[in-house]
């Protein structure tokens, strides 16, 4: 594991641009201002790490899974800037500015977000491993308007994949949030 | 991953700069950051081009024009794509997961490295990855390559279903150097592997891709985009067909047809066009037609089956753009 220091740092003023980037060693860190489940912050991130990394080994928001870490399985699903996206496929330096919401992010206080309630009413999961991911995709499923219909849904969802073969508990569970969410 | 410097763009004049000075474009990263972290691609440099105002989508006159840093999933849900190119929309759709289409670019997309197992296993032989140290893919593991446009050196296909349908639907691309500007068919970006496969588009040093223009035509509204795979969603094709048709009084007036997962690039197939041109728009057309996709067919052991799935998928796709299936 590379050294990747993303201290909370509140000296830098300048974005990341051409100008104060000329110069620099390969891979010395750059500042960016992200803001995670409403909590903006400025972070001095190595431009390797990616996005998953960041919220799972430097800010501890391991809600987010690491699977495939390769685009394939979509366990780390997230929200940037209301977009659904895999979490391990882009770089962390590549978001300054951007607004993200994880798992973590969902719950307003003790009370469940309607997907994650659904998620438990429809057994919707075996092992969990998957779930976050199922469940952030699933957010973003619902709001993209693709989930009127279980074939619908399994289309549009097929960016996550569970090993447990929990298929028809998450597609009930999201065809049911789609309909209380209403049109 | 290996260390690399990151620089981000403000305008096209920086980015292609940087790119002179050895930088390599990022837009979405989806296939480059995956890469790069198996050490398959090793930049020293990246440039960060999602700042440059390239993620439009317009229509000019009855041309869709679409800006090389629109998502996928914006250009396949936006109503001028609906309305005057929905093969393209379609060919999308089926293009990626949904995570994936959100932030790939177009330009991105065209440029996306091969999936041959091969590439990406750095202690196997590949003339891609490494010139000189041989395919072992053509005595190896090669269901899903190409029978189209290969070489001893390299059988790799060309995995974009966009590049298909751009291709069949004569789109060009505009791109920026640092001599200036040219415009030039998207079919024309693909290189055949020959011996040199590690030379895979005809873009010069520092070129930007900045927009792919597609043109309209009566055929546009009638057409579409099959893919046959090991899955119903989210995988890559065995074979794909784009076909349209333009049909006027009983008769095929004009066919665009192109096909993937089959050719070591998007494949158009124009003897086949040739052969539906003045034919009314039957399945015995259409079968007849599809024979000539093989002209030039180099199947192997292991992925002789596309001989015959190439065929068969070209006449059903025909059948769907022809509005009989």
């Amino acid at each position: 594991m590379p050294n990747l220091d993303p201290s909370l740092d509140t000296d830098h003023t300048d974005l990341p641009g051409l100008a104060n980037t000329a110069g620099k060693e390969a891979s010395s860190t750059l500042p960016v201002q992200i803001t995670i489940n409403g909590a903006p912050m400025r972070l001095d991130v190595d431009p390797r790490l990616s996005l998953l990394d960041l919220l799972r080994e430097h800010l501890h928001l391991t809600g987010t899974k690491k699977g495939c870490n390769q685009g394939a399985c979509g366990a780390c699903t997230i929200l940037v800037d209301g977009r659904r996206v895999n979490a391990c496929l882009t770089l962390a330096v590549m978001h300054d500015g951007a607004a993200i919401t994880t798992i973590e992010g969902l719950a307003k206080g003790d009370d469940l977000h309607p997907l994650q309630a659904a998620f438990i009413e429809h057994d919707g999961f075996q092992c969990g491993y998957c779930t976050p991911g199922q469940i952030m995709s699933g957010v973003g499923c619902i709001a993209e308007g693709h989930a009127d219909s279980p074939a619908e849904i399994r289309a549009w969802m097929s960016g996550n994949i569970c090993r447990c073969g929990a298929y028809p508990g998450i597609v009930a569970a999201i065809a049911d949030a789609a309909r209380r969410s209403g049109p | 991953m290996i260390p690399f410097r990151f620089e981000k763009a403000r305008t096209e004049q920086d980015a292609i700069l940087a790119a002179r000075a050895g930088g390599r474009y990022i837009a979405g990263g989806t296939t480059l950051i995956d890469l790069m972290r198996e050490e398959v691609e090793r930049p020293e440099r990246l440039v960060d081009i999602n700042a440059l105002p390239l993620d439009y989508i317009r229509v000019d006159g009855d041309t869709l024009v679409i800006g090389a840093l629109a998502r996928m999933s914006d250009v396949a849900a936006h109503r001028e794509t609906a309305r005057l190119q929905p093969l393209i929309a379609e060919a999308l759709v089926e293009g990626a997961s949904p995570q994936l289409r959100n932030v790939a670019s177009i330009g991105g997309n065209l440029l996306q490295r091969v999936r041959c197992p091969y590439f990406r296993m750095l202690d196997a032989p590949c003339n891609k990855r490494d010139p000189g140290t041989g395919c072992a893919a053509i005595g190896g593991l090669h269901a899903g390559h190409a029978i189209l446009g290969t070489s001893d050196h390299c059988i790799a296909t060309h995995p974009s279903d966009l590049a298909v349908a751009l291709v069949a639907l004569d789109a060009v691309l505009r791109v920026q150097g640092p001599e200036g500007e040219r415009t030039f068919p998207v079919e024309e970006l693909f290189r055949l592997p020959g011996d040199t496969p590690h030379l895979e588009h005809t873009l010069r040093p520092s070129e930007l891709i900045l927009e792919v223009r597609v043109p309209a035509g009566p055929y546009a509204r009638h057409a579409r985009y099959l893919k046959v795979r090991d899955r119903s969603s989210y995988e890559f094709a065995l074979v794909s067909v784009a076909a349209a048709l333009d049909v006027d009084g009983g008769r095929i007036r004009a066919a665009h047809v192109a096909a993937g997962g089959v050719g070591t690039r998007p494949w158009r197939m124009r003897a086949c066009e040739a052969a539906l041109v003045g034919r009314s728009p039957d399945r015995g057309a259409f079968a007849s037609a599809a024979e000539r996709a093989l002209d030039g067919a180099r199947p192997l052991s292991g992925n002789h089956y596309k001989a015959e799935l190439l065929p068969r998928t070209m006449v059903r796709a025909l059948e769907m753009a022809g509005g009989v299936a």
